[in-house]
């Protein structure tokens, strides 16, 4: 029953035109604290998108193989986040293991993923719109490269604010959120070429 | 912070507002504000788990072990939104159709796992509780007023009742995603001025 998509297709739109983070308002609170520096950024649109390649991944199939069978739809909340948490928990291990330099530079923002709603949202996605696994994977990818892509822009648009002369009261939360709203427009310009459903 | 439920009442409504001043939970704020029956089914939903998450927290606090605490918060989160999940699935089958997977989401919002955190770790259960309902509160408030912007200039209607004349041209951006970020930013432009202004006043 999965939706007739081409996966590159759906690869293009995830990142651009149904951008998880300014199409759907998932991942914001990490979005906006992190955003203030260009190489956390980095770190942590790296780290999102990994863990989103996984876990919609293992979401799938945990999906399709246990909780369909067993009808056991509604226990889908706790079973996505578990699997979410034991991800992280164990690329964790994998990437102490076999890179230090990278998990010093990572070490933080590993943990914060968990509770970045853009991974069970993504996970909620693929089973309200019912993909394929190819389908799946590639939207968790796409849609942490466009989470990557929006975090990296809107650190650099940052970097510019510290410098402009903004009201006290705008400051901070105030002219970010309007800076993403910007953003947001920007991406829907996108929008008229495909869009997924 | 002071724990009288007064104070605890006007902390989590303005000076300490979970959205607009320490900025937690925006994600379905943005998502499901553009019609005010969805947000408001969605933060009654949000007041509810967020209370009895925290009345479950605080009453279980000395049972569990510090390093698993976040994780059986998480499943104490879970387990409310699931019984959220399941009543409206059955009482308002549209509105859970058209919230989608937000309601879901409910799990991942900061807003809850912070008061967990913060509030019902080091408080006795029914204070928690409180804190939980006025915390909900103060992140209703700034929805609906949202809500109501965004739905009276992108459909001129009010819960789904036109309230605006015909000849009146739907701002079709407010219905869209970047109208959530203006008004939001908006609003907390003013909220931080008025505070900023009660300070100064203050001195």
């Amino acid at each position: 029953m999965s939706p007739d998509i081409n996966p590159l297709v759906l690869l293009f739109a995830s990142i651009f035109t149904s951008n998880i983070l300014l199409a759907n308002f998932l991942g914001m609170c990490s979005f906006i604290s992190i955003s203030k520096d260009i190489k956390s950024a980095n770190g942590l649109g790296m780290a999102v998108t990994v863990v989103l390649t996984i876990t919609a991944a293992i979401n799938w199939a945990v999906l399709r193989f246990i909780l369909l069978p067993l009808d056991l739809l509604y226990l889908r909340y706790i079973v996505f986040i578990i699997v979410i948490a034991a991800t992280v928990q164990m690329l964790e291990m994998v990437i102490d293991r076999l890179s230090p330099a990278l998990y010093m530079n990572l070490g933080i923002f590993l943990p914060l993923i968990t509770v970045n709603c853009a991974i069970l949202g993504v996970a909620l996605f693929i089973e309200i719109r019912s993909y394929s696994f190819v389908q799946s994977v590639v939207y968790g990818l796409g849609s942490g490269l466009g989470w990557w892509l929006a975090i990296m822009a809107l650190a650099a648009i940052q970097k510019k604010l510290e410098k402009a002369p903004v009201p006290t009261g705008l400051k901070g939360p105030g002219i970010t959120l309007i800076t993403i709203g910007f953003m947001a427009m920007a991406f829907m310009g996108f929008s008229g070429m495909l869009s997924v459903q | 912070m002071s724990s009288s439920p007064s104070q605890l009442l006007k902390d989590n409504l303005w000076y300490n507002n979970p959205i607009f001043v320490q900025i937690l939970g925006i994600c379905s704020t943005l998502a499901v504000t553009n019609n005010l029956s969805n947000t408001m089914v969605m933060t009654v939903s949000l007041v509810f788990v967020t209370a009895f998450t925290n009345l479950t927290v605080s009453l279980i606090k000395n049972l569990i072990p510090r390093k698993v605490r976040m994780i059986v918060q998480t499943l104490i989160i879970a387990f409310f939104v699931i019984i959220v999940d399941i009543l409206l699935r059955a009482y308002l089958p549209a509105i859970s159709k058209s919230l989608g997977p937000y309601v879901g989401l409910i799990i991942t919002n900061c807003i809850i796992m912070g008061r967990a955190e913060a509030f019902a770790q080091a408080n006795p259960p029914l204070i928690s509780f409180w804190d939980g309902i006025t915390s909900g509160l103060g992140y209703m408030v700034v929805l609906l007023v949202i809500a109501f912007f965004r739905e009276l200039l992108g459909f001129g209607t009010l819960f789904n009742i036109p309230v605006l004349p015909s000849s009146f041209t739907p701002w079709t951006i407010m219905v869209m995603a970047p109208s959530a970020f203006f008004l939001l930013g908006s609003f907390i432009w003013i909220a931080k001025t008025i505070m900023l202004k009660q300070e100064g006043g203050k001195k």
